[in-house]
């Protein structure tokens, strides 16, 4: 009998240890990332391009990799976008009744979710060859286009079905074709999208090996499509891999510059779920 | 009226391309990457190309069996670290925390799972590395640089962590109550219940949580690759240097253009990688949609 009780008692302590471990992880990475990336950070870090002599440690900063980063993400964004809302409302309004297909679409969107950005990356490469596009900006955003539809489209989905059937037979019933049906629909789920919107960036923004191949690295930021773009988290790579401590410093900086971005964008999806969730009827 | 159903209709079709067009990607892009694999599957042989271990692209040797076996080294690291941790962690905040403790630890589920691949391989080179070189090896081994599969695995464990509680706790809410409750009547403590009647209802749930976190983990590029040496030979201990697959892939693109097959042998190394992938992820969907089939029954 008491054994019993001292193997619960046991498991017990592991389990709130575990939890310990893997909730903690999160503090000691960003708080690993904090301390070292402090000591370097600068008003010069975001304020500025990188000035001559920047790789070894002179003037400068990562303006070039922060403007670069969110035009690829918001590029990709917004064309992700155009692509999903329309699929997702095919997904659910369209092919309404067919569960079969309208899951086996949902399963073939979850798998494409789970492919790496390195596959994207290479695939990318491979259109821009084919095409003959340059790595560039446009490249840069077409492959993480790719890596962010699955997400919009998970999350679009989800967000919809949240939808009472009950709205959408009450605009059918008052003789509203599915087309206007679906605008009620988006009207209702305006926050999800925001939601959606917010998810997919984030993951663009913090993402390697997609734009490894296809966005290319330029010290200037990009004025047009064609020209190649630095990108945050292929910056804090670069700079990593230098032997001069200064160069690497500004790696950590720029890491805690990515961290935060990425954290800012993390809440506030966070928070709108939850004020989502609460104003459905 | 002639006009709205007109309208009604060009847009359904115009979403039926847009859908039929990103699904169609999953084909597309196992056809792009096998079409420019072509040329070194002419040269070598599936059996060749996978059970060799010399990597000479410059005389024309690609034998991937250093990178396969570099990425399950990671891999399987990664799971052994992660799985038990994440179990615990789930079982805890399904079955044990208060309200109060679940809605805190929530959220930094979801953070960690928002950190991005980049910043977990900085934190791996400033922490895990020299964990790894100053206090771990030195018990074990003569000399390590801490750059190695130990390392790897376990910043891969970590970048995995959010994805097993995720779906762990998923499955652990859908047990019935009163499947615990009836254990819990027969006078089993809360463990033993958890033991013999939680978890082996939740098993194929966690089996699916941990086929999902291998293919995430073969995948993840930059953050193994900033921590695992990177030496294209065969592991033999944890704290030996590997390279594994989606490693060789991105740190090769500049050179492979100018080098004759060798931009095949990496799209194969994609192709590899593509199809690895697409599998787990299917066995893993088939068995969670099963599962959750049984439930709606």
């Amino acid at each position: 009998m008491k054994r019993r009780k001292l193997e619960e008692l046991f498991f017990r302590l592991l389990m709130v240890l575990a939890t310990i471990v893997v909730a903690g992880s999160f503090f000691l990475i960003v708080g690993t990332i904090f301390i070292k990336g402090v000591h370097y950070m600068s008003w010069d870090m975001i304020t500025k391009v990188p000035g001559g002599g920047f790789y070894i440690g002179k003037d400068g900063g990562v303006l070039n990799a922060i403007i670069g980063s969110m035009y690829v993400a918001g590029g990709a964004t917004i064309l992700g976008l155009l692509i999903s809302i329309p699929v997702a409302l095919f997904i659910n309004i369209y092919i309404d009744g067919k569960m079969f297909l309208s899951n086996t679409l949902r399963a073939a969107f979850d798998v494409l979710f789970g492919i790496p950005s390195i596959v994207y990356g290479a695939f990318g490469f491979l259109i821009m060859i084919y095409f003959g596009i340059r790595a560039s900006l446009l490249g840069g955003i077409i492959a993480v286009t790719l890596l962010v539809i699955p997400i919009l489209v998970r999350t679009l989905d989800e967000v919809i079905r949240t939808v009472p059937f009950e709205l959408r037979d009450a605009a059918l019933s008052l003789g509203a074709t599915r087309w206007e049906m679906a605008k009620v629909v988006l009207r209702q789920i305006r926050p999800g999208i925001f939601t959606a919107i917010l998810l997919s960036f984030g993951r663009a923004i913090g993402d390697v090996a997609s734009v490894l191949f296809t966005a290319g690295f330029s010290d200037n930021i990009p004025t047009s499509l064609h020209e190649p773009a630095a990108t945050l988290p292929l910056a804090i790579f670069f700079q990593l891999g230098s032997p001069v401590e200064e160069v690497q410093g500004r790696g950590y900086a720029s890491a805690l510059i990515l961290t935060i971005i990425v954290l800012v964008i993390t809440v506030l999806s966070d928070i709108l779920i939850k004020k989502f969730s609460k104003h459905k009827i | 009226m002639n006009l709205r159903l007109l309208k009604d209709k060009i847009v359904a079709k115009l979403m039926l391309v847009f859908t039929l067009a990103s699904v169609s990607l999953l084909l597309v892009i196992g056809i792009g990457l096998y079409y420019k694999s072509i040329p070194i599957l002419h040269k070598l042989s599936w059996a060749q190309l996978l059970t060799t271990s010399i990597w000479k692209p410059l005389k024309g040797l690609f034998g991937f069996y250093p990178f396969i076996m570099g990425t399950l080294w990671v891999t399987g690291i990664a799971i052994i670290v992660a799985l038990p941790l994440c179990l615990l962690t789930a079982l805890y905040i399904v079955e044990y925390a208060p309200g109060r403790i679940k809605r805190i630890l929530t959220p930094f589920v979801n953070l960690l799972s928002g950190i991005p691949p980049v910043i977990f391989g900085v934190w791996g080179v400033l922490f895990i590395i020299p964990l790894i070189q100053d206090h771990i090896a030195p018990h074990f081994v003569e000399f390590s640089t801490g750059y190695s599969v130990l390392a790897g695995g376990i910043v891969l464990a970590v970048m995995i962590f959010p994805l097993i509680v995720s779906i762990v706790s998923e499955v652990l809410r859908t047990i019935p109550q009163e499947l615990k409750d009836a254990s819990l009547s027969l006078g089993a403590t809360k463990w033993e219940t958890i033991k013999k009647v939680v978890l082996k209802k939740a098993l194929p749930g966690i089996v699916a949580a941990i086929v999902l976190a291998i293919s995430r983990a073969f995948g993840e590029t930059i953050a193994v690759l900033m921590v695992c040496g990177n030496n294209a030979a065969v592991p033999h201990s944890v704290f030996d240097p590997g390279y594994p697959l989606p490693a060789l892939i991105a740190n090769n693109y500049g050179e492979m253009l100018s080098i004759p097959l060798y931009d095949s042998a990496l799209m194969f190394a994609a192709l590899l990688l593509f199809i690895i992938i697409l599998l787990f992820n299917i066995i893993s969907r088939v068995i969670l949609t099963r599962l959750e089939r049984r439930l709606a029954a």
